[in-house]
Order: structure tokens, then C-alpha cells, then sequence
């Protein structure tokens, strides 16, 4: 495969997401202006002019009308994905970290880090139709887990929130009323900070990437530990096929260290693995420093790295990919 | 040839005289044929045309087509496609060269290279087992095949370019057993060497372990001659003896390194107080350096 090369930010990459389609690919950097691309030949759409810090997180609306941003310069944005345009803005104390959409974009999970004595916080917001109706207040806000919250997203049905952040705890949190429901316990769970957490295409499993250089499947509903996948550097992203049973770990040796090694030393690539075999598949190179963000198309044909390089690389799968057997 | 295929109904003009008659003739010329595109995207178009001097000319154009990706079905994403550009975007330049196609094909690099799988277990085993065998010790460094072809030979030789250099996950099992640092050609750094836990003067204990030290020796004495004496009594790793640097002569004194402590403790009850070359020998433990 050829992948193509996307050099429109001028810092690390944070945050990747396509659009259900899988025609659009959101690309979130260090850099303040959040950008949406044609996910099949890799041409720029257009980006996100507003935000004054770094963008750590997006998502996008089901019908590809909204996006929301979350930006170290402490605020969430609302955009219309066609134009551009901002439509409105959540104000924090903080630096956001996370956004993530419920079904039916009518609720966004957001989380805020700790700053300035202010304890990390989960914040639910409703998302009005008409931007005109759109009010900042928090329908709820969780507080607890020490440290960041890297990851918040919802559960099945909008009825749980799950959590991971720095305490390297997965928590699940009923959506209603705030009651922590679950926690990963001290044995089965991460060791360090989790970095990335994505919910499998049905939201039955999810995966969660961290620093102890695994990434571990959960069950959604029971929080049990279905599997790990053990590599040789810290994970800083992961993605789920939704076509094939593979997970994809991103990450390699942090970015303060490459200088003192080989590049090949580093590990800069995107490891495939077996879902259920827990074995390796194969590894994709190409980035000149750890991958922070990973994503895979809808259709499973296709998938994105982002990487401390600044560049995204947007693989189309060769055909041999789709019959590989271990 | 535009000026007159727009107003064709007028008057010829004489100067144009010569190309109208070859345009006319075209329906002279066979069809454009198209072959392809095949399984390997190759198309070929077969035109024909008559040249300047009115000769019948037959163009081959062949191109090979990639596809990139699928097409998309979604309505909704095509409506997207024709969105316009905002942000950033919009003062876009051709040249900006914003997205780029790898020139570097990457291919999916696979733990364990293609068509090893079989050779596996065979591998697992003692590397000099086989060699006894009779077979032949042909690696090849690309795709792990034994005894099939040298690594220059490699059939597979394009699909797993990227694996040479920094061998990470070595091609067969044994080699995974065997320590990093034995792996030939590739560098390693001293801190991922086999060992890197001890420390320097661990490292040198470890030099003096079962180290002899031969005193009173002739001054004609050589290595060899002491390697020769000290033989017998086991395998010998190191042979050294002290040589005066100015005069070039022997100092009297040297070291015998055994593998086994005891055939050192064997070789030491031997040859303490052995007359040898006229002098009576003082063999005793070395003992390790203070400094």
C-alpha cells in the first residue's frame, strides 16, 4: 500500500475520527485549527478556525452536520462541519480533554483536566438541535478519579459513561445520576496512565490503550477483561476494526527519548493484532515519531495515523490485507 | 482544424485543403480498440491516425490503472464531495502539495515472514544437529527458507526489503532464544547487549574468573609453550604472558584462563613447584587486581 501523506498541521497530531460515512476524516493536532479531509484521497476540506490552544479531541455528529471540539485553551466548540462555522461555546476552567457524542447527538460527554486546584471533572452537556437554543449548563457533572481523564465515552444506550484517565482505573458511571457503577480492578486492569479508549463498531466491547505498553478489551456491560494485547512501547492510541477481528495499537518511545535512539529503534508503528489470538499480525511504519491517534474507516477498507510528526498517513488496505491468516 | 470543423458548411479553403482531406479520411482508419484494464490494471488503447505525410499510423497508449480506493455509495457522500472549501482550505494553491502520496510503498511487515511457517519447528532444534545432517547451513537472510536458496536469490527478495538492517524480531524461533547481542551485522547499543545489568567491575570479575597465574617462568617461554603445558588439564579460554614492552623479553610471569574452576584447581595442585625449562614453576590463583 501507498498511504498518503497529509501535512496540514504544523504540530502533533492528537485526535483522529471519520464520519459515519467514513467520507470525512477529522483531524485534531497540537497546532489550533482542528481539520476535516476527504477520507478516500486525502484532499483538504477545510479547517476549524477559533481555537486559541491545542485541540486534544473531536467527534462528529451521525449526519456528519456537527462537530465538536475539545481545546487546552479551555473551551468546547460547536462547528458546522460544512462551513466552518462556529455555532457555539462551552466555557471551562480548564483544559478540555474529551468529547464524545451520545446516540442521537442530543447529549456530549466532556471532560475537563485538573488545573489550577480544580480537580479533573465529566461533564454531560445537552446539545440542542437548533444552535440558536444551545445553553452552556451541565446537565451533570462527575468528579472522583484522581488525575486526568484522558477518555470519556458513552455506553449502551446513553444509560453509562465509561472513564479512563491517569489513576489507570476504568470506571463505568451510570449517565442518570452519577453513581460510579464499576471499576476495573487492581490485578486485571492497567498498571499506568490510559492513554486511548474506543468502543467496538456494535459498543458490545471496548479497547483501551495506556503507558504499561498494553492495550486491554473489556466487556461493555460486566467490565470483565477479555483480552490483552501486550506490545514494547507505551500505547498511545488503539482502534478496532469494525470488518475484521483486528485491533491496532499505536504508539512507540516517547517523544522526549527518540533522539537518543535509532529511529527503527522507536517502535513508530502501528502494530496489527489478532483480536481473539491476542497475536500479532503485523506492523505499519512510516511516521517519524510516536503515534498519538489512530482511526479506522467505517468500512474497514481503509485507516489513519496521526503521529508526533505532524503528519496524518491515510492507508488503503491492499487486497492481500483481507486474507491474512495467522 | 477548429475554424473549420465549427463552420463546416462553408467554402473550403485551399490552404486547409490538405488536413481536411485526411479528416475525411478517418472513416478509413479501424475503430479505437480498448483491451483492459486486467487484473493488473494494465489498459491498453490501440488508436490509428494518419501522420503528417499521410502514412496510417498505429498508436498504442498503454497505462496502468490504480485504484485507490472503492467508490462510495452514500448519497449524502457524494453531496460532501461538492461541498465548498472553507477554513484554511480556501486559498489553497496547487502547489501547496498538502497531501501527498507516499513515494514508499509500506507493506503490512509480518512478524514471521511469508512461507517460514513450515520450516518453523525444524528450525527450533539444534542448529548443529542439522549441520551434521549433511544439509547445508543456506540461510537465506530474507525470508527465513533454509537450505533453498542464498539470501541473493531470494524469490521473495522485493516483498520484505524493509525487514534487513535492525533485525527486531528475528525470522525463526531459535534465533529469538539467542541473546540480542549475537545477532551479526546489526548494531546494538551496549545498553541492550546481553549483560547490560552488570556493571564494569562485574564485567572484569568476570575475566579473572578462573584465571591462573603462572610465576617464575623462563624467559624464553611463549604463549603457545604455556598453552601448550596448561592443555591437558581442561579447555583453556585465555593465554597470556607478561612481556617486558622496551626489551621485548618475557617478564617471567603470565596467565592462563580456564573454562571449568576445576580443572584449574587440578592444574594449579599439578604444576605448583613443576620444574620447567630449568626453573621450578609457581602456580597459584590469580588473584584479583585491587586497583
Amino acid at each position: 500500500m501507498r498511504p498518503i501523506l497529509m501535512k496540514g498541521h504544523e504540530r502533533p497530531l492528537t485526535f483522529l475520527k471519520y464520519n459515519n460515512d467514513g467520507d470525512l476524516l477529522f483531524s485534531c493536532a497540537k497546532d489550533h485549527n482542528p481539520t476535516v479531509w476527504f477520507a478516500d484521497n486525502g484532499e483538504r476540506l477545510g479547517t476549524y478556525r477559533g481555537h486559541n490552544g491545542a485541540v486534544w479531541c473531536c467527534d462528529v455528529s451521525r449526519d456528519s452536520g456537527r462537530l465538536i471540539t475539545g481545546s487546552a485553551d479551555q473551551t468546547v466548540k460547536l462547528w458546522n462541519v460544512q462551513t466552518g462555522q462556529q455555532l457555539f461555546t462551552f466555557n471551562f476552567d480548564s483544559p478540555a480533554r474529551s468529547v464524545d457524542f451520545s446516540v442521537g447527538d442530543k447529549l456530549a460527554v466532556i471532560t475537563s483536566d485538573p488545573f489550577m486546584e480544580l480537580t479533573s471533572a465529566i461533564h454531560v452537556k445537552r446539545i440542542a438541535r437548533d444552535p440558536a437554543d444551545q445553553t452552556g449548563e451541565s446537565v451533570l457533572v462527575l468528579k472522583g478519579p484522581q488525575g486526568r481523564i484522558n477518555r470519556a465515552v458513552w455506553g449502551p444506550l446513553n444509560r453509562t459513561i465509561i472513564s479512563g484517565g491517569e489513576d489507570a482505573v476504568i470506571r463505568i458511571w451510570d449517565a442518570e445520576t452519577g453513581k460510579l457503577l464499576q471499576e476495573s480492578d487492581k490485578e486485571s486492569g492497567h498498571k499506568k496512565t490510559i492513554t486511548s479508549l474506543v468502543k467496538s463498531a456494535d459498543g458490545s466491547h471496548f479497547l483501551s490503550g495506556s503507558l504499561d505498553k498494553s492495550a486491554r478489551l473489556w466487556d461493555t456491560r460486566t467490565l470483565t477483561l477479555i483480552k490483552t494485547y501486550v506490545t514494547e512501547r507505551p500505547v498511545n492510541a488503539v482502534a478496532m476494526s469494525p470488518l475484521l477481528d483486528h485491533v491496532v495499537l499505536g504508539g512507540g518511545q516517547d517523544a522526549s527519548a527518540v533522539t537518543t535512539t535509532d529511529h527503527r529503534a522507536g517502535k513508530f508503528e502501528a502494530k496489527f493484532y489478532d483480536k481473539i489470538l491476542q497475536e500479532e499480525i503485523g506492523g505499519v511504519k512510516g511516521h517519524f515519531g510516536p503515534i498519538n491517534a489512530l482511526a479506522f474507516n467505517p468500512d474497514g477498507k481503509s485507516f489513519s495515523s496521526g503521529g508526533e510528526d505532524g503528519y496524518v498517513r491515510l492507508h488503503h488496505f491492499d487486497q492481500d490485507y483481507f486474507n491474512i491468516k495467522l | 482544424m477548429a475554424l473549420t470543423s465549427s463552420k463546416p458548411a462553408t467554402k473550403v479553403l485551399w490552404g486547409e485543403l490538405e488536413e481536411d482531406d485526411g479528416e475525411d479520411l478517418d472513416f478509413l482508419l479501424p475503430p479505437k480498440h480498448v483491451i483492459g484494464p486486467d487484473q493488473n490494471g494494465i489498459k491498453k488503447v490501440i488508436e490509428y491516425k494518419f501522420n503528417d505525410e499521410g502514412n496510417k499510423v498505429k498508436i498504442t497508449t498503454t497505462t496502468r490503472i490504480r485504484k485507490l480506493a472503492n467508490a462510495r455509495v452514500s448519497k449524502r457522500a457524494i453531496e460532501r464531495r461538492s461541498w465548498l472549501k472553507f477554513g484554511d482550505a480556501v486559498h489553497e494553491d496547487v502547489g501547496s502539495r498538502l497531501t501527498m502520496v507516499s513515494t514508499e510503498e509500506i507493506v503490512l511487515e509480518r512478524p514471521k515472514p511469508l512461507g517460514s511457517k513450515a520450516e518453523d519447528p525444524k528450525a527450533s532444534g539444534d542448529p548443529l544437529a542439522q549441520f551434521q545432517k549433511g544439509a547445508v547451513l543456506m540461510v537465506c537472510r530474507t525470508c527465513g527458507k533454509k537450505g533453498d536458496h542464498w539470501t541473493s536469490k531470494c524469490p521473495y527478495k522485493d516483498l520484505a526489503v524493509p525487514s534487513e538492517g535492525f533485525v527486531d524480531k528475528p525470522p525463526t524461533s531459535d534465533a529469538a532464544a539467542a541473546a540480542p547481542g549475537s545477532t551479526k551485522g546489526a548494531y546494538v547499543p551496549p545498553g541492550m547487549r546481553a549483560g547490560a545489568e552488570r556493571t564494569g567491575s562485574d564485567m572484569r570479575r568476570r575475566n579473572d574468573e578462573n584465571s591462573v597465574r603462572v610465576t617464575n617462568l623462563s624467559e624464553d617461554t611463549r604463549e603457545p609453550d604455556l598453552l601448550e603445558l596448561f592443555r591437558p588439564f581442561g579447555a583453556v579460554s585465555r593465554v597470556y604472558v607478561a612481556i617486558d614492552q622496551k626489551t621485548s623479553t618475557s617478564r617471567g610471569f603470565g596467565f592462563v584462563n580456564f573454562v571449568n574452576r576445576e580443572e584449574a584447581q587440578r592444574a594449579i595442585n599439578k604444576l605448583n613447584g613443576y620444574g620447567y625449562d630449568s626453573l621450578i614453576l609457581r602456580v597459584e590463583w590469580a588473584t584479583p587486581r585491587t586497583t
